[in-house]
């Protein structure tokens, strides 16, 4: 009995189906031309995308098939939800005088042109991110870096953006914009950056 | 004494759980809805609910769009996700650590569209997001990717 069922179900799962389900995998350039890598697993083959507009299609046995996606089918399928897709993210990067709460004068600046994209974008969020330099070891840092995020949020809160629209994080030293030795103190990396969506 | 005691501290920090239940169910918000056209509702717990732009997104939540529907998606590690019409997109799983960049993502397009731009739980570690469809799972290791499931 339990075997009967079992190759039942294989059945119907493995092509008792008049029209299987076949899906269409299209691998996309970022805007800056480079190309990421996905990995299409079917349930008999699979299929390694890493070139520009490289397509996986799933056939109706269970395999998947290698081509190229042409542009007018990218759009013709793909248009609409191509057209949805949320504004990308934009950094902006803040700095301290050193030894006090002020934003340097280039920061004021930074932070006006931050006010602005958001007041360019609907329901924007914000992430605020305290990055440290390489001085100290990684738990003194990531509580330093959220305490700087934590203190740019009670900043950009009195500027008039809403509190619920704003996260923090402390990123600690594993993000140096400046790459330097540890024990090496880069005012560069002890910054703020702040990620608009 | 001592059982009664222990009762009433227990009692107090079952009173506090609650109190905090707010803040914590706050800190599940993983995305929000950047953008909405057309008829786009999620599923939350079997209830559906209308969205929006700015409307937060869960864990769990379920998206789907009408034949005049979609939306646009942007989580806090910065993965865009965007559907088009007729789709049905969950979130299965979503965790995000905004200190190391480790997490996990996954999602489930049963039909339709689907546009991603990857962020930085999948730039942080290689096999950390995955989509599935219902005859093919993708791994993603970066970056920008299309999905069309069924028909």
């Amino acid at each position: 009995m339990h075997r009967h069922y079992a190759a039942l179900i294989a059945a119907l799962v493995l092509g008792g189906c008049a029209t299987p389900s076949q899906d269409l995998v299209v691998l996309l350039p970022d805007k800056e031309g480079k190309v990421g890598t996905v990995v299409v697993q079917g349930q008999k083959g699979k299929t390694v995308l890493n070139t520009a507009y490289a397509s996986a299609r799933t056939t109706s046995e269970g395999g998947v098939q290698r081509g190229t996606a042409s542009q007018s089918e990218v759009k013709d399928v793909f248009g609409s939800a191509l057209a949805a897709q949320p504004p990308r993210p934009i950094s902006f990067t803040l700095y301290f005088e050193s030894g006090s709460d002020e934003f340097t004068e280039q920061s004021k600046q930074e932070v006006k042109r931050l006010l602005a994209e958001m007041a360019r974008r609907q329901a924007p969020d914000i992430t605020v991110i305290g990055h440290t330099d390489q001085v100290g070891p990684d738990p003194s840092n990531d509580a330093l870096s959220l305490q700087r995020a934590e203190r740019v949020k009670s900043i950009l809160a009195g500027m008039g953006i809403p509190a619920e629209r704003i996260l923090t994080a402390g990123r600690g030293r594993r993000e140096p914009l400046i790459p330097a030795a540890d024990g090496v103190s880069e005012p560069r990396n002890r910054r703020v950056e702040i990620s608009v969506r | 004494m001592q059982s009664t005691r222990s009762i009433v501290i227990r009692r107090f920090l079952l009173a506090c759980a609650c109190g905090l239940a707010p803040i914590a169910s706050w800190a599940n918000d993983i995305a929000q809805f950047k953008v909405a056209k057309g008829s786009v509702y999620l599923e939350r717990s079997g209830q559906r609910l209308p969205a929006r732009v700015g409307t937060h997104l869960q864990a769990t939540d379920i998206v789907v769009t009408g034949a005049d529907g979609s939306a646009g998606i942007a989580f806090v590690d910065n993965s865009l996700l965007s559907i088009g019409p007729n789709s049905v997109l969950a979130i299965e799983r979503y965790a995000f650590n905004s200190t190391t960049h480790e997490g996990a993502f996954e999602s489930s397009l049963r039909k339709g569209t689907l546009s991603v731009v990857s962020g930085k739980i999948a730039k942080q570690s290689p096999d950390a997001m995955k989509v599935k469809t219902p005859s093919s799972i993708l791994g993603v290791r970066g970056t920008e990717f299309l999905v069309h499931s069924g028909d």
